[in-house]
């Protein structure tokens, strides 16, 4: 595939860059990430794939635009209340960039639709908003061989991995091995979130996939980093492989996703 | 004297505090220093059987203590703990 004059110049600013280039354009293009949740976390991180020309995006989401989404979920807008947010999502991204493809599933994953989700993409951005869903994200990109920018947010605190066990590297099981018991945590709608919290997290989880897709820099792939707003603080610490990961480790337990993955609306 | 940086969840118990100070040789010892300071953090942290809980981890300066030396890895002065509990918004 050969770019369009049109093309090059809108990724001039991509081009130019050494790192980039026409080849890493072109790798960009070819790529296919599939969003998990076009809500707080996988708005910003679809506008920005969407804007440096990832050529194919999967939407995945279940649910339809409500009122008190659109402090943060900045895909959507007023005049969609109501709309499937995979369609809101959609018509937003192919204004910013019709050259690329934006497939939607209006649909929530389950430890039944995951794997078929997964099947066309190379890279798993997860957006998701509880902890049973995070797990089963988790567990399918380990046994279907899938990099996965893990992002999550809570109040004025946001987490950030990239997990890629099949490369060596830790799985997230490996970092917390079990989710809480459901009731122990405040549940989705009484925790609340600093709106723009969604955008920083969810724009470096953009970051972490364009640079996976590139192949350049260094990933948070045995790391995870804590980004604290009120006290604008960033910090990282190690995340080893844990030799006793019930997934990932050389006795494993969890052997395929017929373990629970029940949600509760727990974060 | 070690910092605790104490995460989001937790700072109703340390009345809003993100970082409070202790004094403790191990993670065991400053658990029980904290719980005496902030009545309740121990069982945010602990299972009834006192093991950290498995979606609380605690790191020694960028270090998890579970690959370490668990409760019993020593502190000393100077050493920042953080207690990184996971969490799951995205929405």
């Amino acid at each position: 595939m050969e770019f369009t004059e049109a093309q090059l110049e809108r990724y001039s600013r991509h081009i130019i860059l050494n790192e980039v280039g026409g080849k890493g354009q072109k790798k960009l293009s070819q790529a296919k990430v599939l969003i998990i949740g076009a809500g707080g976390l996988g708005s910003p991180a679809a506008l920005y794939l969407a804007a440096a020309g990832v050529g194919t995006l999967g939407l995945v989401d279940g649910d339809v635009v409500d009122l008190s989404n659109l402090q943060r979920q900045i895909l959507h807008t007023t005049d969609r209340i109501g709309v499937p947010k995979v369609e809101s999502g959609r018509q937003t991204l192919a204004a910013l960039n019709p050259d690329i493809t934006v497939k939607t599933y209006q649909e929530n994953v389950s430890a039944e639709n995951i794997m078929r989700l997964f099947h066309d993409y190379d890279i798993i951005v997860d957006g998701s908003d509880n902890f049973s869903t995070r797990f089963l994200i988790n567990d399918a990109c380990f046994f279907a061989k899938k990099t996965l920018i893990s992002g999550s947010i809570f109040r004025f605190e946001g987490q950030l991995a990239t997990i890629k066990p099949h490369e060596g590297f830790p799985c997230y099981r490996c970092l917390y091995p079990e989710p809480p018991p459901a009731g122990l945590v405040p549940n989705c709608q009484e925790a609340g979130v600093l709106g723009v919290l969604a955008g920083t997290i969810g724009v470096l989880q953009a970051a972490e996939a364009i640079k996976e897709i590139l192949k350049v820099g260094d990933t948070l792939a045995d790391k995870l980093l804590i980004y604290d707003a009120l006290d604008m603080k960033f910090r990282k610490v190690s995340r080893p492989k844990d030799p006793n990961c019930r997934l990932c480790g050389p006795h494993p337990t969890i052997k395929n996703l017929s373990g629970d993955y029940a949600v509760s609306c727990a974060i | 004297m070690i910092k605790v940086r104490i995460p989001t969840p937790l700072r109703p118990l340390t009345k809003g505090q993100g970082e409070v100070e202790a004094t403790a040789a191990n993670i065991s010892e400053m658990i029980e220093t904290l719980n005496s300071a902030h009545p309740g953090l121990k069982d945010r942290l602990c299972d009834d059987k006192g093991e950290l809980r498995r979606f609380v981890n605690i790191y020694v300066n960028e270090e998890d203590i579970r690959f370490l030396n668990g409760k019993d890895t020593s502190l000393k002065d100077g050493d920042e703990v953080s207690i990184v509990p996971a969490i799951a918004g995205g929405n």
